[in-house]
């Protein structure tokens, strides 16, 4: 199929040929970065703005990286350095930013949305690097990508999310991405932050963890959000170990080829156990490695213009 | 309905390769320098083939990579993103006679991209161009050194060389918008 897009602003609305489209990009590009040469002229000439308005490391290292792989010139603009701390608003800040001619825009912000918003104020592509706890779709796909890769299919396996799904864009996305390749997705964490009403995309929501791990191909772990909670949903941090901490013996009792995955930061010795993590079940290291390809891919296929399918015959 | 016409068929094609495989080998005495570099797409079975025939005239195995162009064409801002298909390149480039093999030369943008892709494998000694057609319109100074065929054609004409491998019959066919 031919991508058509000209942001991406989230999974939700994403088909599953589009998904997997990005997943063979992705592919591509990963090839790219273990050559000797890391780099291609793709988005040469492009100037790609990062609208940081919200704290982020990992995130917007991956998106420079990916950029500057793509030979992309980049503005790099966080919230403490920026004049929405003066008042501006983010329309404002967005339309100074097209005045300098960017052609991207790739927006991380706290408020669910900003991206859409920005999408329909702007010319310029814009890609969604996380809003509020709606959608973090490059995290989704390149989850995906991970998981695709390590168990050479998605469909008819089981996923489970476990931890702090009610604060979490990427277990939002995920659930979409995954769902629409075929997966089965189970959601797990302490009933205060797992709500049922996950239940209506598509996945099985459980509050007891022996069961929702037993039968796993992927296990997803999520960081507790304290950032994003206004009073605490659980009694304490120590109870949320012994109740859903992915420990030896809790491992033991999962299928013997189950994955781990993590969207970082870790919190080791919360959601999982230190060796764990550092064991050769854990993707966590892979899943960044993955992160600038299927960024990288994201960038290249919005690029597109509107122009022909094909050149005519070569 | 477009109006079309084969102008090459099974056996001319075939011929046509065996044409340029001896042409490869005369013009490069030394074999084991040679490596082939099909452009994806339909370059990629043609470099098979040759290789198989200059691996025969040879006696000596011919090492063949196939080559995405994509990220290195000058239209990407144009046109929608292209479909990208693996690169993969299993040898040292650096000091080789690497012929690039692609169905068609036309506007020869796709041949500067894919000079352009291969110089971040290394740096080849020579790079030569093998096409089964040049249909002319070149946008670039770009010649090739082997051709199956010279084909003169309009604008409004599309070029379309279809192949066993990939479950058609072997032709070339000429089609009228």
């Amino acid at each position: 199929m031919t991508w058509q897009r000209q942001h991406l602003l989230d999974i939700e609305s994403l088909t599953a040929d589009e998904i997997l489209t990005v997943l063979d990009t992705a592919k591509a590009f990963k090839a790219v970065g273990e050559r000797a040469i890391k780099k291609v002229p793709a988005l040469r000439g492009r100037t790609v703005v990062n609208l940081f308005i919200e704290p982020s490391t990992r995130t917007r290292i991956s998106f420079e990286l990916s950029e500057q792989r793509l030979s992309a010139d980049i503005i790099n603009f966080t919230a403490e350095a920026s004049s929405l701390k003066k008042g501006e608003t983010l329309k404002d800040t967005a339309k100074n930013l097209e005045a300098l001619n960017a052609d991207f825009i790739v927006i991380r912000h706290s408020a669910a949305g900003a991206a859409h918003f920005l999408a329909r104020v702007l010319k310029a592509h814009v890609i969604n690097a996380g809003d509020g706890a709606h959608e973090h779709p490059t995290q989704a796909l390149l989850d995906a990508f991970t998981i695709r890769e390590r168990k050479g299919r998605i469909e008819g396996l089981n996923v489970t999310i476990l931890g702090d799904i009610l604060y979490s864009r990427v277990a939002r996305s995920d659930v979409w991405a995954l769902t629409k390749l075929g997966a089965r997705v189970t959601l797990c964490g302490p009933s205060t932050l797992v709500p049922k009403a996950f239940e209506q995309m598509g996945c099985r929501v459980t509050y007891n963890v022996e069961e929702a791990i037993r039968d796993a191909d992927i296990i997803n772990l999520l960081r507790i959000q304290h950032e994003r909670q206004r009073k605490t949903m659980f009694p304490s941090i120590n109870e949320y170990i012994s109740l859903f901490g992915l420990n030896k013996a809790r491992l033991a009792r999962t299928k013997p080829d189950a994955l781990i995955m993590h969207p970082g930061p870790v919190n080791r010795g919360v959601e999982i156990d230190s060796e764990i993590a550092d064991s050769s079940r854990s993707l966590i290291l892979e899943q960044v490695t993955n992160g600038i390809a299927v960024r990288m891919a994201v960038l290249f296929l919005v690029n597109g213009g509107k122009g022909p399918q094909e050149i005519a015959a070569t | 309905m477009p109006e079309s016409h084969v102008i090459l068929n099974a056996p001319a094609i075939q011929r046509a390769l065996t044409r340029v495989a001896h042409e490869i080998a005369e013009s490069n005495e030394t074999a084991g320098d040679v490596v082939l570099v099909g452009i994806q797409e339909g370059g990629v079975k043609l470099a098979e083939r040759l290789a198989a025939l200059l691996s025969s005239i040879w006696g000596q195995p011919v090492p063949v990579g196939q080559l995405d162009v994509s990220m290195h064409r000058d239209d990407l801002d144009q046109r929608v993103a292209p479909k990208v298909h693996p690169t993969v390149i299993p040898f040292d480039v650096t000091g080789k006679t690497v012929v690039l093999v692609d169905d068609v030369l036309f506007k020869g943008r796709t041949i500067r991209a894919a000079m352009d892709a291969l110089n971040d494998f290394g740096r080849p000694q020579r790079i030569q161009l093998a096409v089964l057609i040049d249909r002319g319109h070149r946008e670039l100074p770009i010649k090739a050194d082997f051709v199956g065929k010279n084909v003169p054609t309009s604008l409004a004409e599309q070029v379309h060389v279809r192949l066993v491998e990939a479950g058609a019959e072997d032709e070339v066919v000429v089609e009228r918008k």
